[in-house]
């Protein structure tokens, strides 16, 4: 890739990247400004781990601490770990289903941009001011509180980026729906799309509360509206449910396409078909209906009633259930196959017992009782680590293993790829395991500083030290990648030799119309049906003929910068109005400028017709395979 | 470009087509005058001042019936290839319940 | 495939919206967006339910004070006749009629115009005459945003509205412009049904009590 950029001149590439709608490169915008975003909340995880390394630290202020809890876990859940998923959603899913392109490929050059955006326009926070600083959760009760803009970027960035990732739902429903290739029924789909689609849906149905949760926030603090304001008759129980309602569902969001990843990396690896497809299939969509039934569990502690209580107890234990299916499927696929130990597939065998943890852990906080006891203390924080990171950061970098491959042509070291992978399980256990103790022991979770002589000293120290071991992890792997690229050793079709899926059928990375003919889809993992009948490609399902592609487009860039640019006059109209008009003076022509742009650019996409082009079946003829490139 | 509707006798086709629109059409303006007949009836309910305990019901379900209405007959969902649609649009309708009874019987405070 | 191919009432397919892979992704991307429209709707309906006649002190008006059932008819004949309308245009769309289509589309328009002015002249009454605002009490905010998200959503249909007619003005009905036509009607319906729910729930049961 690095060479041809040369050729090209970085600000042919540039302006290529801005305006493109190919699905590939929209995956590695998401994976660049997603790899930035992890970046960025591993540094703010460090300094808690720094602060919190020794009794009655002042390596940080409390208001800081405070902020950067709140950057953590923001910055971790909506910045890096979705944009990873997507990804890879992106790079991976219109290959497995067989599809030339997604269903809306402007829209997905626009959920992107307004992602991107959002993202900045939070992190931005940190030089306007100040951080928002009351939990990545922002309770009412406590955001309302807050001086200062911090909570004004948290809800505008929040809610631009917000409608990028629902756009990318839509995006990705629709493609798996309609865009499959012949052949590619439902129940031969690939568990990554599978999960992908589930996921999509849930993000359909999750993210539209959070935008009315962060709509009544922005109402409350920006329009002088009532709705979490107890002496005006609002209510404060109100964001915390539409926040879980949503909340809940996106951890969802998040394991689901990592179980994906999983599970293709398992039969990959073990050379077999996945055991139980059906079960697994079944398994996904249950375990995102209930999902969306427990969200209460969150809120135990708030005074539900023991019959609320009761009921979401039940609902969250029974995910036990489904879940404990895909692992049972899991071990089955591994059993008695030929196992090559990779390193997206260590990460795969390290993920089982790490998440069982979490979920062991969850099963406890799940009996209301008991949470009364666990609430709020670090072993809350063990828990979830245990499922986001041992779930789906593993998943994250098994997936970046396995696919960088298919997005960049280059395969990583696999030497650098195993020790990353052992300093990150090692560092990742010996930071959060000794974390259900400390929370056992009384150690409240989002406390900037404790006394020494507690009993707390030595394991927060060794917490610490295992943070450590995943930030040298992830230099380790930024190295990899470096060194990888520098070298630039080009790779073919199917560079792990026991590709399954479609993808492994074309040139890594795919030409940009991916399947020159589209491929019959015969059964499920169809490469691997191909290649035991002694075939090394995919029969074609369509005669050689003219490829419909979208055009490059400028808008989506544009349309998601007026937002941006509203953004900070929505803000600061609030400064404008409290000095009565004498400062902030630019905030409503700023706020009104970036509306239209927005409004101004969905009208020149809607007024000028834009049909595409076609690539013609006589230059398909020329394209050789082996080239690949997706230049 | 394929067409959908290929006949042997294209006239046959198309004008069974027309009769076929057209009889849609007439029950899209039987379904809107039932519209039209089911708000006059809520909206009587409330002037004749009916315990809301009876009231209540009553409202919501012609205001369930007007729904489907709308989505069977001018919407079109009766029509074949809305199965997908019609799954979204249910999953969407059981979690709208399920928020809507929650913020009517946990929030209180 | 010419996008623009001319097309005349016989060789019209029968669901042009569905016609092309463009108008197939369209239609059912659309149709998911409206499921996940439930749900926001909901959000807001649940929101104003908690917080109904919620407000700081006697002195402020609740639903049953201030809410008056004439003005909520005409509303509601004005939207539901609107729905009917934009049925005659698709009606004639798909008879490949494009005069009528979009003559019926403009009595769309402005029947949706006119539920504006009256909505308007609704929150004017309330503010003037109740001193019911968006910032007096939380049972205001709840109703302002529940019942604005719904005008929002009639202006933007509007708006989506005249900018197809505008754009279209001049080319007639081909296989590019069928879609977005019906999508528009869609939302329109849309915006109709959770108007149904708007004065069943919070003004026909907030007069009973």
């Amino acid at each position: 890739m690095s060479t041809v950029a040369e050729k090209r001149g970085f600000l042919a590439v540039l302006w290529d990247y801005l305006t493109t709608v190919d699905h590939k490169k929209i995956a590695i915008l998401y994976l660049v400004s997603g790899g930035f975003f992890f970046l960025v909340g591993g540094i703010e995880a460090m300094l808690i781990r720094i602060q919190l390394a020794i009794p009655d630290n002042d390596f940080v202020s409390a208001g800081l601490y405070n902020e950067l809890l709140t950057m953590h876990g923001t910055t971790m859940i909506f910045l890096a770990a979705m944009p990873l998923l997507f990804a890879f959603m992106n790079a991976v899913v219109p290959l497995q289903i067989g599809a030339r392109d997604v269903a809306f490929p402007f829209l997905n050059s626009l959920g992107f941009w307004l992602f991107f955006f959002g993202g900045i326009f939070l992190n931005l926070s940190w030089f306007l001011g100040g951080a928002p600083d009351a939990g990545w959760t922002s309770y009412a009760s406590l955001s309302l509180a807050s001086p200062g803009h911090g909570i004004d970027f948290y809800v505008l960035g929040l809610q631009i980026s917000g409608a990028g990732t629902l756009i990318a739902g839509i995006n990705f429903l629709v493609t798996i729906i309609n865009m499959r290739a012949p052949g590619m029924t439902y129940m031969r789909m690939p568990l990554f799309t599978w999960s992908t689609f589930v996921a999509s849906a849930l993000i359909l149905f999750a993210f539209p509360p959070l935008t009315v949760g962060l709509f009544l926030m922005l109402f409350d603090r920006m329009f002088g509206a009532n709705f979490f304001d107890v002496t005006m008759g609002g209510n404060t129980i109100i964001w915390e449910h539409l926040f879980w309602i949503f909340g809940h569902p996106e951890v969802y969001i998040l394991i689901l396409p990592a179980f994906g990843i999983f599970s293709d990396i398992i039969s990959t690896f073990s050379k077999k078909r996945l055991f139980g497809y059906a079960a697994m299939v079944f398994a996904t969509v249950l375990i995102g209906f209930l999902g969306f039934m427990v969200w209460a569990h969150h809120m135990f502690t708030t005074g539900l009633g023991p019959t609320a209580n009761a009921i979401f107890a039940v609902a969250t234990m029974a995910i036990a259930v489904p879940t404990g299916v895909k692992i049972f499927n899991w071990l089955l696929t591994m059993w008695g196959g030929s196992i090559r130990f990779t390193t997206p597939m260590l990460y795969a065998v390290a993920f089982i017992p790490s998440f069982v943890a979490g979920g062991v852990t969850g099963v406890m906080l799940a009996s209301a009782a008991a949470d009364y006891q666990y609430h709020d203390s670090y072993f809350v924080v063990a828990h979830f680590h245990y499922v986001i990171i041992g779930g789906v950061v593993l998943g994250l970098l098994a997936g970046t293993h396995f696919y960088w491959p298919k997005m960049f042509g280059t395969m990583l070291n696999e030497t650098l790829g195993k020790i990353t992978f052992w300093l990150f399980l090692i560092g990742f256990h010996g930071t959060f395991f000794i974390q259900h103790f400390l929370g056992l022991m009384g150690m409240p979770r989002r406390i900037w500083k404790f006394l020494p002589n507690q009993g707390l000293d030595l394991f927060n120290m060794i917490s610490t030290v295992g943070a450590f071991f995943m930030a040298l992890a992830v230099i380790v792997l930024l190295y990899n990648v470096v060194i990888t690229q520098i070298k630039n050793v080009r790779v073919g079709n199917d560079p792990w030799g026991d590709g399954r899926t479609l993808e492994w059928a074309i040139p890594s990375p795919p030409p940009y119309y991916n399947f020159k003919q589209l491929p019959l889809v015969r059964g499920l993992d169809p490469l691997w049906i191909e290649k035991m009948e002694g075939r090394k490609e995919m029969t074609p399902a369509e005669p050689l003929g003219d490829i419909h592609m979208p055009n490059n487009s400028f808008i989506p860039f544009v349309m998601s910068l007026g937002l941006f640019i509203a953004a900070f006059g929505a803000m600061y109209q609030v400064d404008w109005r409290a000095s009565d008009g004498a400062d902030y003076v630019w905030s409503i022509p700023v706020l009104i400028i970036g509306m239209l742009i927005t409004i101004g650019s969905m009208a020149v996409r809607s007024l000028k017709d834009d049909h595409g082009y076609h690539i013609h079946k006589e230059e398909l003829m020329d394209d050789h395979d082996d080239k690949g490139g997706r230049e | 470009m394929a067409h959908e509707s290929t006949s042997a006798n294209p006239k046959v086709n198309y004008e069974y087509r027309r009769r076929k629109a057209r009889d849609e059409m007439r029950g899209q303006v039987t379904s809107f005058a039932m519209m039209i007949f089911m708000t006059f009836i809520a909206f009587i309910i409330v002037i004749a001042d009916f315990d809301k305990f009876y009231a209540f019901p009553v409202l919501l379900v012609l205001a369930g019936a007007q729904v489907v209405l709308q989505l069977y007959y001018f919407m079109h969902m009766s029509h074949k290839g809305h199965g997908t649609a019609a799954l979204f649009l249910y999953s969407g309708a059981l979690i709208a319940f399920v928020t809507i009874l929650t913020f009517l019987t946990i929030v209180w405070w | 495939m010419d996008m623009n191919q001319k097309y005349t009432a016989r060789t019209w397919p029968e669901s042009p919206e569905k016609t092309t892979l463009e108008g197939k992704n369209k239609f059912l991307g659309f149709w998911l967006f409206l499921g996940g429209e439930t749900v926001l709707f909901a959000s807001l309906f649940a929101t104003y339910l908690a917080l109904k006649d919620k407000v700081p002190g006697n002195d402020h008006a609740l639903a049953a004070d201030m809410f008056e059932l004439p003005l909520v008819f005409i509303m509601t004949m004005l939207l539901l006749t609107s729905s009917l309308t934009s049925v005659y245009a698709m009606y004639h769309m798909k008879n490949h009629n494009y005069q009528k289509m979009q003559t019926w589309l403009l009595i769309t328009v402005f029947l949706g115009l006119a539920f504006l002015g009256f909505e308007i002249y609704e929150f004017n009454h309330y503010v003037h005459e109740f001193h019911h605002t968006f910032t007096s009490s939380a049972f205001g905010s709840a109703f302002y945003t529940l019942v604005g998200f719904h005008g929002a959503h009639v202006v933007v249909g509007l708006g989506w509205f005249t900018l197809l007619l505008v754009r279209n003005g001049k080319r007639g009905l081909n296989l590019y412009n069928a879609p977005k036509f019906f999508t528009a009607s869609l939302y329109w319906h849309f915006i109709d049904v959770v108007w149904v729910f708007i004065f069943t729930v919070v003004y026909l049961m907030g007069m009973v009590g």
